[in-house]
């Protein structure tokens, strides 16, 4: 049976994989940041298990490593990897056109084939997917389909695969790691007292026992962090440790479910409004020669402003119902 | 092609495939810089009279947000992308454990909203742009 820790070793397997490529061609760093990813990824049920035993090193270990990622972070610089050369690249893509979009819409529609139905597959009175987590352990496994069925269609050898991925992760460097961590972030607050700190002196400013308030402190703190931060990403731990869990959920019986997808897409309205998310706003202006600095965010702020008015709403009307 | 149809259809496709996980196969530069944005001065000229500079450089930074629009209100319907398994993420560290398809599922009716909202500015934009440039004088750049 298939379990979210088979999809945590395959992406062990995969990274370390990365480090050994890097570490031929001599470039340390991404090595050795791969290396101990791939450890950590590996090793999570190992440290977990330890830790239920209370047994405190492996997890002291896993917290070493942490520290590790991140003195390595800076020195992650973006060498220019070899790609195949733009000719070959050309004919093969003549020569296979559209069947090349195949393998990639297997990832989606495997992943949703196993969340929907994974449950229902049982062979000898063991179930194929193990409950928790069943969606991932799909993407995981729709991957490997994935991967298989791109080596069968370009008839490339299957290690093409691994050296592409790599090509691809070195790319983007430690970024690859951003959503994790800002999701760790929301650990960190919660046993740091950063949550509870915030909800008092959100409690001082608004009149938490109005749900309505408590909607508006919330949508409305999403789009300014994320403006200030250029990233949605890093105020929805933020805010939804402040505001959302103790006041929203805590106080008024929210779904978090629906609170963490609009207020997710809350913050992006912010993300249309503001300079700091230069990959969106600025890029585009230098790459379409426009003159204003400002002129995408002109074009897009009445929409993100409208659609904020619907988040809200539909906030307010979601999340107490369901 | 008018116009609004090309943009419109470009914000559905592009949202379409965010939520089908294919975000990088489209972008202000995959897309945007070579296709989209000069099919919409073209379609654009299509009213009889050529854009003033004003004008084109409008219509280029509308492409470019509707790319974004397309984008972010469409990622967020696909259970394993980064916003998806952050929201998951953060709930799990505080014991609460859910399924990531139940939240991308409540990312669908602002995925919609945004569609109509940006669909409709995309049409009263067209429109704004057919009136003859010397009625629009200054609007236009806005």
């Amino acid at each position: 049976m298939l379990r979210i820790e088979h999809a945590y070793w395959l992406m062990a397997a995969f990274l370390a994989g990365a480090a050994w490529l890097n570490l031929r061609e001599r470039r340390w760093s991404h090595a050795a940041f791969w290396g101990v990813l791939a450890a950590l990824l590996g090793g999570g049920d190992t440290v977990l298990r330890a830790a239920a035993a209370h047994v405190e090193l492996p997890a002291q270990l896993a917290g070493a490593g942490v520290l590790v990622l991140a003195a390595l972070s800076p020195r992650m610089h973006r060498g220019h990897l070899v790609e195949r050369d733009a000719a070959a690249r050309e004919a093969d893509a003549c020569r296979l056109r559209h069947k090349l979009f195949g393998p990639a819409l297997l990832i989606p529609l495997v992943t949703l084939l196993v969340a929907l139905f994974g449950g229902m597959l049982v062979v000898h009175g063991v179930a194929l997917f193990a409950k928790p987590q069943m969606t991932l352990t799909g993407l995981a496994l729709a991957c490997v389909v994935a991967w298989i069925a791109a080596s069968a269609v370009t008839q490339a050898r299957p290690r093409a695969g691994l050296v592409e991925g790599r090509r691809l992760l070195d790319t983007l460097g430690w970024a690859a790691l951003l959503p994790l961590t800002l999701a760790a972030l929301g650990g960190v607050f919660a046993a740091t007292g950063v949550g509870t700190a915030l909800a008092d002196l959100v409690r001082m400013v608004i009149p938490v026992e109005s749900a309505l308030a408590c909607v508006l402190a919330y949508g409305i703190g999403m789009v300014l962090f994320t403006v200030i931060m250029g990233n949605a990403f890093a105020a929805f731990p933020v805010l939804t440790a402040g505001i959302g869990l103790p006041l929203l959920i805590g106080m008024h019986g929210a779904n978090p479910a629906i609170l963490g997808a609009i207020g997710m897409v809350t913050g992006y309205c912010g993300t249309l409004f503001t300079p700091m998310a230069a990959n969106y706003n600025i890029v585009p202006v230098a790459l379409l020669d426009l003159p204003r600095q400002s002129a995408v965010i002109r074009a897009q702020w009445k929409t993100g402003a409208a659609l904020l008015a619907v988040n809200l709403l539909l906030m307010y009307f979601l999340v107490f119902r369901f | 092609m008018t116009l609004p149809r090309l943009l419109i259809a470009y914000l559905g496709l592009r949202q379409v495939l965010s939520m089908c996980g294919l975000t990088n196969v489209a972008g202000q530069a995959q897309t945007v810089r070579p296709l989209l944005a000069p099919m919409a001065e073209a379609a654009a000229e299509k009213r009889g009279a050529p854009l003033t500079l004003d004008e084109r450089h409008a219509v280029r930074a509308f492409s470019a947000g509707t790319d974004n629009i397309g984008l972010f209100f469409g990622e967020d319907v696909f259970v394993a992308l980064g916003g998806v398994l952050l929201i998951q993420g953060f709930y799990a560290q505080h014991g609460i454990e859910l399924e990531p398809l139940h939240i991308a599922l409540w990312a669908l009716p602002t995925a919609i909203a945004a569609f109509v909202i940006h669909a409709l500015r995309t049409v009263l934009f067209s429109r704004r742009l057919q009136r003859p440039a010397s009625e629009a004088t200054g609007e236009a750049s806005r």
